[in-house]
């Protein structure tokens, strides 16, 4: 088979609905219960560490939670 | 060790440049060899004279702000080039005697017009968003940027990408590829260059305290990504010769045409809208004091619009040799864009909700809120303007100037504007803005001038679109093209008045910043550290 044609049979056919279900996906995944307290933080984050990076460099980052320092 | 291989490559540098440019075969080339020589030979004598100096440590408890001071000098002084050379070839248009016998081949409006595209979209946009996307990369990660001087590289490297691209530009060397003049030698540099700007940028991303990737850092990382892949393969081009800047592009006939659209709207679509809208998504709340509108309509926003945008090429292409369905499935993907950008021009004027008082008293969220909503018109008229009937009468006129431009300067310019406004008292450590005043005679001046832009575009873009079709009762075409030259001529001159409004806005720019690092009193610590506790 030429290679057009099984490229253009595979983009519209398996990799059309990968990304199709990719896109559902990722609102679904948006929308999850219990993501509100993630993106309150997130959208949060920009209020804190306005002036200098967060603590120091080598201790562990994950599972952090602070307030924001200031609602600006 | 480091500083020896550096100084050792630099030594290469400028004996190679040296030996290409005696041996060049075109005057383009020459120039790019001298230019390459200069730039290596005085970046080695500021390294020599600091070998066996203490370096003093970087602080990693501070934010690397310095490339970012550079990168707004940069932006505001490329802006007002780009936006002068602009004002130039548009009284070139309208007064075609200002194409001067002494600058043919320099500075008629053939070599002047990539010179003023590249340098408001490349040099004064490339460099607001490089600038911003340090300065926000490290505040929304809480981490110094990786890579110790490669930011400073980014910087100066980029630069040097513009100054070779704009002598490229005057001196005749392009590729003829809207958006992506340059030929190879430009094109490999700006390569380098933007893999270092992805690799500083990342590492902060990699290195952040934060455990989340704030949205705006998505859409930079979109823009860097799609950028670096679309200049690939736009500009795979064999060069004539190594001592020479001709190449030969690898791509023929309508597959040319096609990967130069796909190219060309996605400059629009990753350079203008992702990279601004990561400014947008930063610089709107931090203005207004409040988090952004709805989070989860942000990332809607941000997944919708990388799907979509990379398809809507096609429709520069409507009624070419493209084939029907690619030209088809350009228009719907154009239509389709429509959504996600208004979900995004809606979270960024919702922001303000609760806050509209601003508006009155802020003159720089008015830019702000000015820029989102020429996003939202600019977003909605190129919907419109790539149906195949509209198109019919829109493409090859000034309409399309007109889009583009309230586009680039009522959405790009506003945004940028804004964005320096936030970040000059904050990078200098000033308390304030020099005057509150002068932004709004900016403010005005500018959109004003956009207003007087897009509306003489309109005029004159509907109305030649419309001479050219008009047929008589025999089917005769009623109109020459020099009967639509001559008929546009007012139009022209009152684009031309909305340019010059708008660059002396950006004059008043530059003096009112340079007034707030040099006159304002400096931002005391103690104001710094003891911020308003949270309602």
């Amino acid at each position: 088979m030429e290679t057009y044609t099984w490229l253009r049979a595979f983009a519209d056919s398996w990799h059309l609905l990968f990304m199709f279900c990719f896109f559902i996906g990722v609102f679904v995944f948006i929308l999850r219960p219990g993501a509100n307290k993630v993106h309150d933080d997130t959208a949060n984050m920009i209020f804190r560490n306005d002036d200098k990076p967060q603590g120091d460099e080598s201790a562990p980052r994950a599972g952090r939670h602070q307030e924001p320092k200031e609602a600006r | 060790m480091w500083d020896y291989i550096k100084l050792a490559v630099l030594g290469l540098v400028v004996v190679v440049a040296a030996i290409a440019a005696s041996m060049a075969r075109d005057l383009p080339y020459l120039v790019h060899m001298l230019v390459i020589m200069l730039a290596s030979a005085v970046t080695l004598i500021w390294l020599i004279r600091r070998v066996g100096e203490p370096v003093p440590a970087a602080n990693p408890n501070e934010y690397m702000d310095g490339p970012i001071r550079f990168g707004v000098i940069a932006t505001a002084l490329w802006g007002v080039v780009g936006f002068l050379v602009g004002v130039i070839i548009a009284f070139q248009l309208a007064w075609p005697n200002l194409n001067f016998e002494w600058a043919q081949g320099y500075l008629n409006f053939g070599r002047l017009r990539p010179l003023h595209t590249s340098a408001v979209i490349f040099a004064f946009g490339g460099n607001a968003l490089i600038a911003s996307a340090f300065y926000v990369v490290q505040r929304t990660s809480a981490a110094r940027l990786w890579g110790g001087g490669l930011a400073w590289f980014v910087f100066w490297g980029y630069q040097l990408f513009i100054v070779m691209a704009a002598t490229g530009y005057v001196l005749g060397s392009t590729q003829g590829n809207e958006y992506a003049e340059p030929e190879w030698l430009t094109d490999l540099w700006l390569t380098i260059v933007w893999v270092a700007f992805l690799l500083v940028f990342m590492g902060t991303i990699i290195k952040r305290r934060e455990p989340h990737i704030y949205v705006a850092n998505w859409f930079y990382m979109a823009f860097i990504v799609t950028v670096a892949m679309l200049h690939l393969i736009n500009n795979l081009a064999i060069p004539v010769s190594l001592l020479g800047s001709k190449s030969v592009p690898v791509w023929s006939g309508v597959q040319s045409a096609m990967i130069q659209w796909w190219y060309g709207h996605n400059a629009v679509g990753f350079f203008l809208t992702a990279g601004f809208l990561g400014m947008m998504y930063y610089f709107i709340p931090k203005q207004a004091e409040r988090p952004v509108y709805s989070y989860k309509l942000s990332i809607m926003h941000f997944w919708a619009l990388i799907f979509l945008y990379i398809w809507a090429g096609p429709h520069h292409l409507h009624y070419t040799a493209l084939p029907d369905w690619a030209q088809t499935l350009g228009m719907t993907f154009s239509i389709m864009l429509w959504m996600p950008s208004w979900g995004g021009m809606i979270n960024g004027l919702m922001t303000l909700s609760g806050a509209w008082d601003k508006l009155r008293t802020d003159p720089i969220i008015r830019m702000m809120v000015v820029a989102v909503g020429f996003y939202g018109m600019a977003t909605f008229e190129g919907p419109m303007m790539s149906i195949k009937a509209v198109n019919s009468l829109s493409h090859y006129t000034d309409w399309t100037i007109g889009h583009v431009h309230s586009g680039a300067l009522g959405w790009n310019g506003m945004i940028t504007f804004g964005m320096l406004y936030y970040l000059v008292p904050k990078l200098w450590q000033r308390q304030g803005l020099y005057s509150l005043r002068l932004v709004s005679w900016h403010f005005w001046l500018a959109t004003i001038g956009i207003v007087l832009y897009a509306a003489s575009m309109w005029v004159t873009g509907i109305m030649e679109g419309l001479m050219w079709r008009e047929v008589d009762a025999q089917g005769f075409l009623v109109n020459s093209f020099a009967d639509t030259v001559a008929a546009k001529f007012p139009m022209y001159v009152v684009r031309g008045l909305g340019g010059t409004l708008f660059l002396l806005g950006a004059i008043i720019m530059c003096y009112n910043l340079w007034k707030t690092v040099t006159s304002t009193a400096e931002r005391s610590p103690a104001r710094a550290g003891s911020a308003v506790p949270a309602e």
